[in-house]
């Protein structure tokens, strides 16, 4: 039987395994720290920064952190809530997020943390920046002005021998992702839905399937994002 | 001196827009014009998204017709996609398509009728302008009011149960539809608690006819000799004739009613239409090519369908079909404030329709979506509340669009609006010294007749800024009316 360890966020007593990364054994206690990077079973690269906590008063990614024995944690806290705002917004801001068409929306993670955190106008100026889109794959559009570099797709798609369908080309504000054209080209459509739900944007298509979903059945039409993970009962 | 007077914006329309009226110097009207002051450029910037994404983009064209524009998208999009032109979708894709449009016909025309033009029939065109409003409506008339709120509300909800959401929603996809009617759905609009049921919509379009045809009988001059001109007039029909106002074949008749345009596919609509541009209105001229640009305009819309289809396919509003061609002796009817009866008839049907679809058991089960051998090219046309709409998209091997024509029905009535301006001007202003307030809401009369939807976008209701300013011939300030 492996080794419990005990720590606390927001002053509530919760357990993990030794060993065991803060995001993954928050949502087990029942707390949720957003994010938009994170993905379980995968490589952690704590880019998206949403998933800020305070460890020992000191701010830190959650899903970089593996747990300790005693850590306390803050996450529901107003300046860490207000730190995560700001990311959002500004992923907003330097974007071009059309939410209304886009076809993501409604299953949109970056959307429905807009609506959790309660982000009603834009505090920071639109950079309205003009993004390239890559249709040329026969099974994905590649939809660059949605895109917010988490890089979940660069780190999880890959094919059978380990290669990577996806890669971050250029480096600071010039940094996109680009894709192979010869692997996404044996794409099947299997994989292309699962790089369209990998996406936690709409910045990954799979092609012609656009709006199948009707509005009231969409994940995040009915609950709010991280409200599953709030309603597990811990001891 | 010779005088100019514009009249901007425009009230009580969709959209924004101004009137210029020149004067000369023995008080005839030189020149008078509507001006569409707005500039949309949807055509231009959805090329390069994902065809499938235009249904939803474009329908943001507007907040009050959305789902014409996204049915017109989505039957272009049927086109390229391989499900047909038109007819080819599934029972239930079909069925769904046409009772999310019958909803919004039926809402577009209900607010149309009730809170932007009844102000001018309650109160008369030169009545208190602190009255002749929606809020003076509902304060004077308060049934009247709800009446026209609650059906407005029933057309809404229709839609929403089509496409997801009142305004705005992702019902209609390429090939079909995303969803089926609910039981639950389906139970509330055919028993719902008084008044939200489907058989009170139906007897309250009746009283509506009935209160218009009331008002006719008392005002014969006003609503038979207002803005009267001569003209073509073009619609989509069924096959065998009859109104349609989901799908059909082109046609056009002249003044006198003989067919000029002999039930075409609409898939060759630029064979047959052109769009003139002109330097003083960003809203484009179509005309049909056989007879130019001077002569080939037309009107469409309520009236313009009652005039081209031989029947309706549903009794009631067949029965009052039948009284207002009876009006006309069976010829063409010119009559602009005829638009509001016509329109009134189209309530009716569509109300009779919604009835029918909604005891269709293909509503609730079967295919939704059907798709086939995919073409880079797709024309989509639906009769909207305001008249022919026309959707044209290209794409690329990639999937994008790389090509958007629309022809928007109130761009269709660009030249008609501009002659009942022209007509009423005339009738109001001819030799007047003093220019009044009610002789320029006579001027929006007429242009409301045609319930604009001007930029198809914005709203504009209620008492609005008007704003009269009279100027000589070097353009100097000679006075200013403001209400």
């Amino acid at each position: 039987m492996s080794e419990k360890i005990k720590f606390t966020i927001d002053g509530k007593e919760c357990f993990a395994e030794k060993g065991a990364n803060l995001i993954e054994a928050a949502k087990e206690n029942g707390v949720y720290i957003p994010t938009l990077c994170h993905l379980e079973g995968v490589k952690p690269a704590g880019s998206c920064r949403i998933c800020n906590v305070k460890i020992n008063g000191r701010p830190m990614t959650a899903c970089t952190t593996t747990l300790i024995e005693g850590m306390n944690i803050e996450n529901n806290v107003e300046d860490i809530q207000e730190l995560r705002k700001i990311i959002i917004e500004t992923l907003f801001v330097s974007g071009n997020h059309y939410c209304p068409a886009c076809e993501k929306s409604g299953n949109c993670e970056l959307q429905a943390l807009g609506y959790r955190f309660k982000m009603l106008v834009p505090r920071f100026p639109f950079e309205f920046e003009e993004k390239e889109v890559d249709a040329e794959a026969p099974k994905i559009y590649i939809d660059r002005n949605r895109c917010i570099l988490c890089k979940r797709c660069v780190r999880s798609l890959k094919t059978e021998d380990g290669k990577s369908i996806f890669a971050v080309q250029g480096r600071g504000y010039k940094a996109m992702i680009n894709i192979d054209h010869e692997l996404a080209m044996n794409m099947t459509d299997e994989e292309a839905t699962h790089a369209m739900d990998t996406c936690p944007v709409g910045s990954i298509l799979k092609k012609e399937r656009g709006y199948y979903d009707p509005i009231g059945s969409r994940k995040y039409d009915k609950k709010p994002i991280g409200s599953e993970i709030e309603q597990i009962v811990t001891n | 001196m010779p005088k100019k007077i514009t009249i901007e914006p425009v009230t009580r329309v969709e959209g924004h827009g101004k009137v210029t009226i020149h004067i000369d110097d023995e008080g005839n009207i030189t020149q008078s014009r509507l001006h569409i002051v707005e500039f949309r450029g949807f055509e231009r910037f959805v090329q390069g998204r994902p065809y499938w994404e235009a249904p939803v983009l474009v329908q943001r064209l507007c907040g009050i017709c959305p789902v014409s524009h996204h049915l017109a998208a989505a039957k272009a999009l049927d086109v390229i996609v391989g499900a047909g032109t038109g007819d080819g979708l599934t029972p239930t894709g079909e069925k769904m398509r046409r009772l999310m449009h019958y909803g919004q016909m039926f809402q577009s025309h209900v607010l149309h009728f009730f809170h932007l033009a009844s102000p001018d029939l309650l109160f008369g065109v030169d009545g208190d302008p602190a009255l002749r409003n929606i809020i003076g409506v509902a304060k004077k008339f308060p049934d009247l009011a709800v009446q026209g709120v609650m059906m407005r509300k029933f057309g809404q909800e229709i839609i929403k149960a089509t496409a997801g959401k009142k305004i705005h929603g992702t019902g209609a996809i390429p090939g079909g539809i995303n969803k089926h009617l609910t039981q639950e759905e389906k139970d509330s609009f055919l028993n719902g608690p008084d008044p939200m049921n489907i058989d009170k919509m139906i007897s309250w379009s009746q009283d509506a006819l009935a209160f218009l045809k009331g008002y006719h009988k008392d005002n014969k001059d006003f609503i038979d000799n207002f803005a009267v001109f001569p003209s073509s007039h073009l619609s989509l029909v069924r096959k065998d004739g009859a109104m349609d106002l989901y799908h059909g074949v082109l046609r056009a008749i002249d003044k006198d009613g003989k067919k000029i345009l002999h039930d075409v596919d609409y898939q060759d609509y630029l064979d047959y239409i052109g769009e003139e541009v002109k330097n003083w209105s960003y809203m484009k001229f179509p005309y049909l090519t056989e007879f130019g640009k001077e002569d080939g305009w037309y009107r469409v819309g309520p009236l313009a369908r009652m005039n081209t289809c031989d029947f309706i396919p549903s009794p009631l509003a067949q029965k009052e079909f039948e009284e207002f061609k009876a009006y006309t002796h069976g010829k063409p009817n010119h009559m602009s404030m005829h638009y509001h009866w016509a329109r009134l008839i189209e309530i009716l049907h569509c109300a009779e329709l919604m009835k029918d679809l909604l005891n269709d058991p293909d509503l609730m089960t079967g295919e939704l979506v059907t798709k086939g051998t995919k073409c880079s090219e797709g024309v989509g046309l639906i009769e909207a509340p305001r008249g022919t709409l026309f959707h044209h998209y290209a794409i690329n091997e990639n999937d994008q669009l790389t090509m958007a024509n629309l022809i928007v029905s109130t761009t269709n009535n660009n030249i008609p609006m501009n002659m009942a301006v022209n007509y009423t001007a005339k009738q109001y202003m001819t030799g007047q010294k003093k220019i009044t307030e009610g002789m320029m809401n006579a001027v929006e009369v007429a242009i409301r007749a045609y319930d604009p939807c001007l930029s198809c976008a914005t709203h504009a209701m209620g008492q609005m800024p008007l704003e009269v300013v009279l100027v000589d011939s070097k353009n100097s300030i000679i006075d200013r009316m403001k209400r």
